[in-house]
C-alpha cells in the first residue's frame, strides 16, 4: 500500500529540528526509514507531520571522545559496519550488524533510528544494552544523558520525550583483548530474529573471569541483561566454565509468544543462543601469555 | 498535500519533476517519469524488486520518498543496457538463465551492479549474502549467483 498523507518537513540544523518538535503535534522523525516507511505503507502509522532529519549532516559520524566512542544517531548501519574505530574497539557491534537486514536496508537504516524504534528483536539497541551505552538526547531543556538501562520503557517504547531527539550513542569500549560473542536465530539470514544472545567477558592473568556481560534479546519485549548469571561467572576459570546459571536464567525469562513460535520454544532458544554466544566469547578472548 | 519540486540526476541526466511528499521513489520513477523498468513488489521493504542505486548505494525505492532524492543521484535498470546492447551483467543473466518471469530481475541487477563496484572479486558466499535481500521465486538463485561470478571474472580477465 501507499503511505497516508502527511506534511513533510526537512530541517537542515538541530535548531530547526528542535523548533519543529516543539511546535508540531502528531509528528514523527524520519531517520533511515527502514521501519517507519513500511509501517506507514502498511498504514500502521499515520503521523500528521513527518520530519526528515537526513539533511542534518552533523547528526552522522563516529568519533572517539574522552568519555567513549560516540556514534551519531544518523550514522548508517553500513557506515558503522565499515568503521575502523568500531571494528577495532567494539567488535561485538560489528558481529551483530552483520545480521541486521540486507545491504539495501543497511545503506539507509541508522543506528539511532533502530534505538528509537525499539523492535524487541532489533540487534542494535540490544548491543547497546550489552555494552552499557549512554544515549545523548536533546530537548527543550537542553541535553541529557540517558543510561541504556533507563531507555527501554516497553514494547516499541523508549524514554525519548515527544519534543526530544536522539543525538548520539556513546559506548565505552572494553579493554583490548576482551572476548565477545553473538548468536541469533532467524528463519532466513537478515530476517527479524526470533531470539538472540550476546556475551562479553574479560579474564585476568590466572584465566579467571573478571568481568562479564550477558544479554538475551527478542525474548521479552525489551533486551534483558542476565545479571545474576553475570555475577555467577566472576572468578570462574574460562577453561572450566559452569554455564548452568547462564542457561537457567535465560530459560526463565518472560518470553513472548507470537505467530512464529511459542513462549516455551523462545525460552529454549534463549538458553541455546546465550550458550553459543558465551562459547564464542571464550574463543575470541585473547589469552594472557 | 501540495506537490514539491524534486531536482536530481537520473541515469546521468538532470531531471526536475513534482512529487506529492507521500509518493515513494519507486512510484515516482514509474508513474511520474515513465521508467517502468523498476518493479514494485511488496512495498514494505522485504522483496527487493524495487532496488535502485541512490548516491552509489543500493536502496529499496519503496522505502524512500521521492522528495528525499532532491539534489541526489539515482540509477535505475534503464541505465544498464538496451535491448540488443545488454550490459555485461545483463548478458551473464541471459547466458546463465538467471531469470524466468523477470519480476525480481531489475532489483537483482541493480543490487549486483552496486555490489560488484565495491566488491570486484566476490566469492560465491559474498554474492549470496549480497542478494539475500532480493527474493526470486523462479530460478532458485543458482543462475543469478553464477551470472554475478561470471561478470566479475570476465571483468578481471579484461583488465
Amino acid at each position: 500500500m501507499k503511505a497516508p498523507p502527511f506534511q513533510y518537513h526537512r530541517p537542515q540544523t538541530r535548531e530547526e529540528l528542535s523548533a519543529l518538535l516543539s511546535s508540531l503535534e502528531n509528528a514523527k522523525i524520519l531517520a533511515g526509514g527502514q521501519s517507519l516507511m513500511p509501517m506507514m505503507n502498511l498504514r500502521v502509522l499515520a503521523p500528521e507531520h513527518l520530519i526528515d532529519i537526513n539533511r542534518i549532516s552533523d547528526l552522522a559520524g563516529i568519533r572517539e571522545t574522552a568519555d567513549g566512542i560516540e556514534i551519531g544517531a544518523m550514522t548508517r548501519q553500513a557506515d558503522v559496519l565499515s568503521s575502523d574505530i568500531v571494528k577495532a574497539r567494539i567488535p561485538l557491534l560489528i558481529r551483530a550488524l552483520e545480521h541486521v537486514g540486507h545491504i539495501q536496508t543497511r545503506a539507509r537504516g541508522t543506528i539511532g533510528g533502530s534505538c528509537c524504534h525499539l523492535d524487541p528483536s532489533a540487534e542494535q539497541p540490544a548491543m547497546c544494552a550489552a555494552l552499557d551505552a549512554e544515549l545523548i538526547v536533546t530537548g527543550p531543556e537542553g541535553r541529557r544523558i540517558v543510561p541504556i538501562s533507563e531507555w527501554f520503557e516497553g514494547l516499541l517504547q523508549s524514554a525519548l520525550g515527544e519534543q526530544e531527539f536522539l543525538e548520539a550513542i556513546r559506548i565505552k569500549p572494553w579493554a583490548k583483548g576482551h572476548g565477545y560473542g553473538f548468536a541469533e536465530y532467524a528463519r532466513r539470514h537478515g530476517d527479524f530474529a526470533v531470539a538472540g544472545g550476546a556475551a562479553m567477558i574479560k579474564a585476568g592473568n590466572d584465566g579467571r573471569i573478571t568481568r562479564a556481560a550477558l544479554l538475551s534479546f527478542g525474548v521479552e519485549a525489551s533486551p534483558r541483561r542476565l545479571s545474576d548469571a553475570e555475577v555467577a561467572l566472576i572468578g570462574q576459570p574460562i577453561d572450566k566454565l559452569d554455564i548452568e546459571p547462564v542457561v537457567t536464567e535465560a530459560r526463565a525469562l518472560d518470553a513472548m509468544e507470537d505467530v512464529h513460535v511459542t513462549a516455551g520454544y523462545r525460552r529454549h532458544l534463549a538458553g541455546v543462543l546465550i550458550r553459543r554466544a558465551l562459547h564464542e566469547a571464550c574463543t575470541t578472548l585473547e589469552r594472557q601469555p | 498535500m501540495t506537490d514539491q519540486s524534486v531536482t536530481f540526476t537520473l541515469n546521468g541526466q538532470q531531471r526536475e519533476a513534482a512529487a506529492d511528499p507521500r509518493m515513494h521513489l519507486g512510484d515516482f520513477l514509474r508513474h511520474s517519469l515513465g521508467l517502468t523498468g523498476t518493479h514494485i513488489g511488496c512495498e514494505h521493504g522485504v522483496c527487493g524488486a524495487c532496488t535502485v542505486i541512490v548516491d552509489g548505494s543500493p536502496v529499496r525505492s519503496c522505502l524512500m520518498l521521492a522528495v528525499q532524492i532532491d539534489g541526489g543521484t539515482v540509477e535505475t535498470v534503464e541505465s544498464l543496457g538496451k535491448p540488443g546492447d545488454l550490459s555485461p551483467l545483463q548478458k551473464a543473466f541471459s547466458a546463465n538463465h538467471g531469470l524466468q518471469c523477470g519480476f525480481c530481475t531489475p532489483g537483482m541487477l541493480m543490487t549486483l551492479e552496486a555490489f560488484l563496484r565495491t566488491t570486484p572479486a566476490p566469492t560465491e558466499e559474498d554474492v549470496r549474502v549480497a542478494i539475500s535481500g532480493n527474493i526470486c521465486r523462479c530460478t532458485g538463485y543458482q543462475g543469478i549467483v553464477q551470472a554475478a561470478l561470471d561478470t566479475a571474472s570476465a571483468k578481471a580477465n579484461r583488465t
